[in-house]
């Protein structure tokens, strides 16, 4: 029997395994707590940082959330992936640190007259990374090949305002009978079905990203892989391993290469935030995607300087399903709920994370639109309990015949607490005994469509791209977001006027006059604004906050650490 | 001639496991198609246009039945299809990159479980009610009751995040990032294997056959590795069987807590993301593998149990 010799043979190879592992010289970073300061910025003349001040490796280490689902720009549509792809790539318009609207590949282009016609003049001296000139015909080629129906995708509706593309999307027309024109090597044309103001900023997302014709042609659904893929951007996909990491590297063909500082850029999939959290602190990322929300004050107090709280375009709200008991032409009752929200509590003791109250739906921020604030928005906390016991009562509900109602939600725990509270809330102030559901996430989604269960859901919308319409088209009459049954045809003139309107102050005013509307029909029970929050190693800087949560690599730096500094001496 | 028992018992098993699989295939099949929800239901809904291109793409236009037996043609190749949801993958690359992690990870652990906890519970059963027995069997039972996604997170703290001896997650194949995991992995099993191996333990050094042993003066140590421990381990071995299967296919806690790149997140995001392909491919391959691990057991069984003998069945 020879087990048990091999049995200490093992049990000696572990203890020596594992006591190799305590004096073993790691590489993996250094824990948070053993680090020290950056060195100041000091910024040349022409707002670059001084050579003297960068540290010697710049490699960013970004943690980001789930796995991307591809790397192909075209079919990518997950937040992730669009993280990635923005350093891959680049379009015809693309985005400064503070997330303006800069020229891309475009130099610079013509609007006409009616809106509706963008003639775009490209850089005469871009390249793809494998050293193929780029011109006018890789974008006609690829906003064609996004909006082909061979190509399946999802994220191509995103294109839609490009006149013909609904016909192209259905096979109806071929790709050649998009409103897209090639006039000469380095200038084309994109016509639109009517204006549309934010559409230089879809220009900027993925699927408007230009793909090599020779690459996807070679490889076909592989081209996006690993040591195959050819892209515009300031870096090159170096390696990716699935779920492990995704490794990008300086492009230097890419046009503004000389500016970009960051060598190579890891992004790791953090499927878990907290271990995110201690990935961040053990030193083996510089940039986390999130942070858990139970954490939020711990890392308050002991990391004040790494954790970044910035508004995000999206809304948390709930929804009112319209066509069913209790809710349909009950506008009082609706009303009711609405007020007997404490929003405060809310964002400050439930989920702490220096979320904004809202009263409306459009969250401030977006392209400089500013929401309507109805008149309750000013009362305290009181005076809206006050009106909405009034209005419960007129209602036909009191203590004595109290409302019964169902608040579901797609299973999560963030949701769970703000449901428990509204409820505690809709208890004390009204005396509403509230259930509530919860699901996983596509069954509640099914329930919400079908509109026959549901009474208060969980609804929520975090927008495309930079402009209101985005979430005021969620309740056009028969659109298919609308799950709340809504239907207001004052509404829904007025946003039909805002696709058509050319002037910016007066498409403002008609997007305001129709938020006013819907928010006067009591829909939704705003609840906060969205905020983004992540923990960024002190050291790494060029990036700054904005509404839309894009942070291309190339304009961030690592700045060198103090000790390091030192040994070095100082020159003057 | 046991030999020969052995070889028709194996090769009859192998012919039984194509029936298994077919039934695993066919509830699997329907049992995700009947989920509420699919593949490409958003919030943000598609418009209809894009959503007939993409039903179009992945056969999902067709009648169910007619994509099920599409679906079985294409098994039989050994072809799992692309992945609904990693669409730059396809099912088989995903397992094929995502098992040789969940394996060795999961195979590290179910080895060490093994070594410690027969050693331990042997051990324990030696000093039968004894401070020895009574400290070492409460730990097992500490180990057992405190679930992995508190283990993890407290290695991680002092290990990683405050001593800095090792990585606090992630994957690249070096042993620095296995080590931990394998612990939280095995600490659980090491619990049971040794409470198994001293129960039985217990039992077999009472036997009569080892009451002879020690009579005619066997020294202690030949008695226990010679005649005890062979018998004493056979409950653990049946218990391995599902333990390794469940252990090398990756558990979801493990890989969310230390970001390894294993096989069985893709159990719990296939479902959540209603990945059909990815559901059935992982649903497959698990299947396979417990009937492959389970019909070793058997044949491990029949060789350490003389009283087992396949071809006493017939």
């Amino acid at each position: 029997m020879i087990l048990p010799v091999k049995t200490k043979v093992l049990l000696a190879c572990c203890l020596v395994w594992l006591a190799a592992c305590t004096d073993q010289e790691n590489d993996f970073g250094r824990p948070l707590e053993q680090r020290t300061q950056p060195v100041d910025l000091v910024l040349l003349e022409d707002g670059r940082p001084d050579p003297a001040v960068l540290a010697k490796e710049q490699v960013v280490r970004r943690g980001n959330g789930e796995e991307p689902e591809t790397l192909d720009p075209h079919l990518a549509q997950g937040i992730p992936a669009a993280h990635i792809l923005r350093d891959l790539f680049e379009g015809l318009t693309a985005e400064s640190a503070e997330g303006e609207l800069v020229p891309g590949a475009a130099l610079r282009w013509n609007i006409s007259r009616d809106a509706r016609t963008y003639t775009f003049y490209l850089r005469r001296d871009l390249f793809w990374s494998n050293g193929d000139p780029l011109a006018a015909d890789d974008f006609v080629y690829s906003l064609q090949r996004a909006l082909s129906p061979e190509t399946a995708s999802s994220a191509a509706r995103t294109l839609l305002p490009i006149q013909n593309a609904r016909e192209v999307l259905a096979g109806e027309l071929p790709v050649e009978e998009l409103g897209i024109t090639l006039l000469d090597e380095f200038t084309m044309q994109i016509t639109l079905t009517g204006p549309t103001p934010y559409f230089l900023g879809l220009l900027a997302s993925p699927v408007a990203y230009p793909v090599n014709r020779k690459n996807v042609e070679e490889f076909g659904d592989q081209f996006s892989k690993a040591g195959q893929l050819v892209s515009n951007g300031a870096y090159v996909l170096k390696d990716w391993a699935p779920r492990v990491s995704i490794e990008l590297e300086k492009n230097p063909n890419y046009r503004e290469a000389g500016l970009t500082i960051i060598e190579r850029v890891i992004y790791s999939p953090t499927e878990d935030r907290s271990a995110e959290v201690k990935q961040f602190r053990s030193g083996a990322l510089d940039w986390t995607n999130e942070v858990p929300n139970n954490q939020f004050q711990w890392l308050q107090r002991h990391y004040p300087d790494e954790l970044v709280v910035s508004p995000w375009m999206g809304s948390y709200f709930f929804g009112f399903n319209l066509t069913q008991e209790p809710f349909i032409d009950n506008p009082s009752l609706r009303m009711a709920l609405i007020l007997a929200i404490d929003r405060q509590i809310i964002t400050e003791k439930v989920t702490q994370f220096g979320e904004m109250p809202s009263y409306a739906l459009v969250p401030t921020g977006i392209d400089g639109y500013v929401p309507f604030s109805p008149e309750y928005a000013d009362w305290s906390q009181e005076e809206r309990d006050h009106e909405a016991g009034r209005l419960y009562e007129q209602a036909g509900y009191s203590e004595e015949r109290p409302l019964q109602v169902e608040i579901r939600y797609n299973t999560s725990d963030n949701n769970k607490k703000i449901a428990l509270a509204v409820a505690s809330m809709w208890k004390q102030a009204l005396g509403v005994n509230v259930t509530l559901v919860n699901e996983e996430f596509r069954v509640f989604l099914q329930n919400r469509e079908q509109k026959v269960i549901t009474q208060v859901f969980k609804a929520g919308w975090v927008s495309d791209y930079n402009d209101p319409y985005s979430f005021l088209e969620l309740f056009l009459t028969g659109h298919r977001g609308n799950d709340y049954g809504y239907s207001n045809s004052t509404f829904d003139a007025l946003l039909d006027e805002v696709g058509l309107e050319r002037v910016r102050a007066r498409r403002e005013r008609l997007m305001f006059e129709a938020e006013r509307v819907l928010m006067s029909d009591h829909v939704i029970i705003p609840i906060y604004t969205y905020v983004t929050k992540r923990l960024v190693s002190p050291r790494l800087r060029g990036w700054q906050n904005n509404v839309m949560d894009h942070h291309p690599t190339r304009y961030m730096f690592m700045l060198k650490s103090r000790e390091s500094s030192e040994p070095a001496g100082d020159p003057q | 001639m046991r030999q020969e028992g052995v070889l028709r018992h194996a090769a009859m098993r192998f012919l039984g496991l194509i029936p298994t699989l077919l039934v695993l295939i066919t509830i699997a099949f329907f049992l995700i198609r009947m989920a509420p929800g699919g593949p490409f239901d958003g919030e943000k809904i598609l418009p209809p246009e894009i959503r007939a291109n993409l039903d179009a793409s992945y056969h999902l236009d067709e009648p169910l039945l007619q994509q099920y037996f599409r679906y079985l043609g294409q098994i039989i190749t050994g072809d799992f299809g692309p992945s609904f949801q990693y669409k730059d993958w396809t099912v088989n690359e995903l397992i094929a990159r995502g098992f040789p992690v969940s394996a060795t990870v999961g195979g590290l652990a179910i080895v060490l479980a093994f070594v410690l906890g027969t050693l331990i519970g042997t051990i324990a059963a030696l000093r039968q009610n004894t401070a020895v027995d009574y400290s070492v069997m409460g730990v097992a039972m500490l180990g057992i009751s405190i679930p992995n996604f508190v283990v993890a997170p407290l290695l991680i703290l002092g290990v990683a995040v405050y001593a800095g001896w090792l990585p606090a997650g992630g994957w690249d194949g070096s042993w620095q990032r296995m080590v931990l995991p394998v612990i939280t992995l095995a600490l659980p099993a090491i619990a049971y294997i040794a409470r198994l191996t001293r129960g039985s333990m217990i039992e077999v050094l009472h036997s009569n056959y080892i009451r002879t042993a020690r009579a005619k003066g066997l020294p202690e140590r030949l008695v226990i590795l010679r005649h005890a421990l062979r018998p004493a381990i056979l409950p653990v071995i049946s218990y391995m069987g599902p333990a390794t299967a469940a252990l090398i296919t990756g558990s979801v806690v493990i890989e969310r807590i230390y970001s390894i790149p294993g096989l069985g997140s893709y159990f719990v995001q296939g479902a959540l993301n209603r990945d059909y392909t990815l559901v059935m491919g992982v649903v497959v391959f698990y299947g396979i593998v417990i009937i492959v691990l389970n019909f070793i057991v058997d044949l491990l069984y029949a060789w350490l149990n003389p009283r087992i003998r396949y071809d006493e069945a017939q």
